[in-house]
């Protein structure tokens, strides 16, 4: 379904423009909240998913602070120790801030190659912090996790490319 | 696809400046981060209150959507019962039947249990349930093993309090929020239980493997005792855990430890039960919890002997023998 153009003379709201990104990550983040009580790490990041698609798809949205935030938000949801997600995320998107000044020619097979390493190295920095905290486990606790956040990518981007046409149109 | 507009914003001095105090402010925020979690190193519940409050938040939603679901779980379930209703009914009845008669024979065992126990001058203390709730939702991206139960110390439920279901054991309460509190599941690896076998007094320590599972020890030495098909209960070792409470079944011998399932399962269960601590005196009040959480010993690994203790003489057989070898170790 395509949003419906917009009406002449009309501009989205501000807060339209620059909230939709803000709210959709920590909505992701709050997926947690369902009422789904797992015996293994199985559900995916939705906060990073969203995070990653609308950075690769918007680059001009955001600057590498908005994942301070946002990464909070993630860990008081998650269960992870505080600080977890705010520190690997702001890495990340300083991280691909600067891949993107060594790469010349950019794709969907690169967003997701890009996407797949952020995931990667959220997701494994994730596992080292709970275990320096109390916890346990190893790679092949979340390597089931791993795989399928990293198939998911593309489907979480094209939602996300979806609601930025709703969102940029008034 | 040529690549996205550069951030190098050119001459502009203004706009130099800008781009480079957002990354001293990412890279700094970046740090304080990281000092986060080196302060959770040291104080794991620590930071408690800000993660309540979130967990406040989303209480309505998760209890109310928990309602909601509560019974597709077990649709599979039902709809085998339906179809295999008739050669149930058969095997129920003659079922019934032998139950009736062990019923009988139960009946008079407490009978005697309880002459018995009046000869000894024991006061059986009473079984006291703090609060009865749901487990909402759990830490299902992570990989602590952490579930959001719907009461918290308005209800009072304090951190370090066990927590059960009728079914068996699910663990402890870890943070405690005005209205929700987070439980540490059995299956985390930093929980840990003294248990001993249902049929015999053989004590282990089992562990959580993250992975569903757990982890069980055996504290004698020598050739693992457990085999699979072993019921595991709480041996009341430590005054956490009443003991007898179900907590596993071995279902593999894995070299020196046994693989063992819960047997209470947190995904299923309807209701849980928030108890006291079983001995108050032997296990360490809920103020210093934190400790419970980070020790790698059994959960209070506080072994005194069981002259001090008289609630612990109805399993006194047990709990002596389990003590000395705690002490042991």
């Amino acid at each position: 379904m395509i949003p419906q153009g917009p009406k002449l003379g009309n501009h989205p709201s501000r807060f339209r423009l620059e909230g939709t990104p803000v709210i959709t990550v920590m909505l992701g983040s709050m997926a947690t909240a369902l009422p789904v009580v797992v015996s293994s790490p199985v559900m995916p990041p939705f906060g990073l998913l969203l995070l990653l698609s609308w950075r690769l798809l918007r680059p001009e949205l955001w600057q590498a602070w908005i994942a301070l935030p946002l990464g909070l938000f993630d860990d008081v949801m998650s269960g992870q120790p505080l600080g977890s997600a705010m520190f690997l995320w702001t890495i990340t998107l300083i991280g691909i801030d600067s891949t993107e000044r060594q790469l010349y020619w950019r794709d969907y097979w690169q967003d997701w190659l890009i996407a797949a390493a952020a995931i990667i190295f959220c997701l494994s920095g994730g596992l080292l912090f709970a275990r320096l905290t109390g916890g346990g486990g190893t790679m092949m606790l979340i390597a089931p996790q791993i795989l399928w956040s990293v198939l998911l990518y593309p489907f979480v981007a094209r939602q996300c490319a979806w609601l930025d046409r709703w969102r940029i149109m008034a | 696809m040529a690549r996205p507009p550069s951030r190098r914003p050119g001459q502009n001095r203004k706009a130099q400046y800008s781009l480079f105090a957002s990354y001293v402010v990412a890279v700094t925020g970046a740090l304080a981060g990281l000092l986060l979690i080196i302060i959770a190193m040291f104080d794991p519940t620590g930071f408690a209150a800000i993660r309540s409050a979130g967990a406040e938040i989303t209480r309505p939603a998760s209890s109310g959507l928990k309602e909601l679901v509560s019974g597709i779980g077990t649709v599979d379930e039902r709809i085998a019962a339906f179809y295999r209703a008739g050669s149930q009914n058969v095997s129920l009845r003659r079922q019934v039947d032998i139950n009736r008669t062990r019923l009988i024979e139960a009946a008079a065992i407490e009978q005697e249990n309880v002459r018995l126990k009046k000869l000894l001058k024991l006061v059986e203390e009473e079984k006291d349930e703090v609060a009865t709730a749901r487990l909402i939702s759990s830490s299902s991206s992570s990989t602590r093993r952490l579930a959001r139960l719907n009461a918290g110390r308005s209800q009072g439920a304090y951190p370090g309090m066990p927590v059960r279901a009728p079914e068996g054991l699910i663990g402890r309460i870890y943070t405690a929020g005005p209205n929700t509190s987070d439980v540490l599941l059995l299956t985390d690896s930093s929980n840990v239980v003294p248990v001993r076998r249902s049929t015999d007094n053989i004590a282990g320590i089992s562990t959580g493997a993250d992975d569903g599972s757990l982890q069980i020890k055996s504290l004698s030495a020598g050739r693992n005792p457990f085999k699979p098909g072993d019921i595991l209960v709480t041996s009341g070792t430590g005054g956490l855990y009443q003991p007898n409470i179900p907590v596993a079944i071995v279902v593999r011998i894995a070299g020196d430890d046994a693989v063992a399932v819960p047997l209470a399962s947190p995904a299923r269960v309807e209701m849980v039960m928030v108890q006291r601590p079983f001995e108050e005196s032997l296990a360490r009040s809920p103020g210093t919890s934190k400790q419970q959480s980070t020790g790698r010993q059994p959960a209070a690994p506080v072994a005194l002997p069981p002259a001090t203790a008289p609630n612990s003489a109805n399993t006194a057989p047990a709990t002596s023998a389990d003590n000395a070898v705690s002490v042991a170790q």
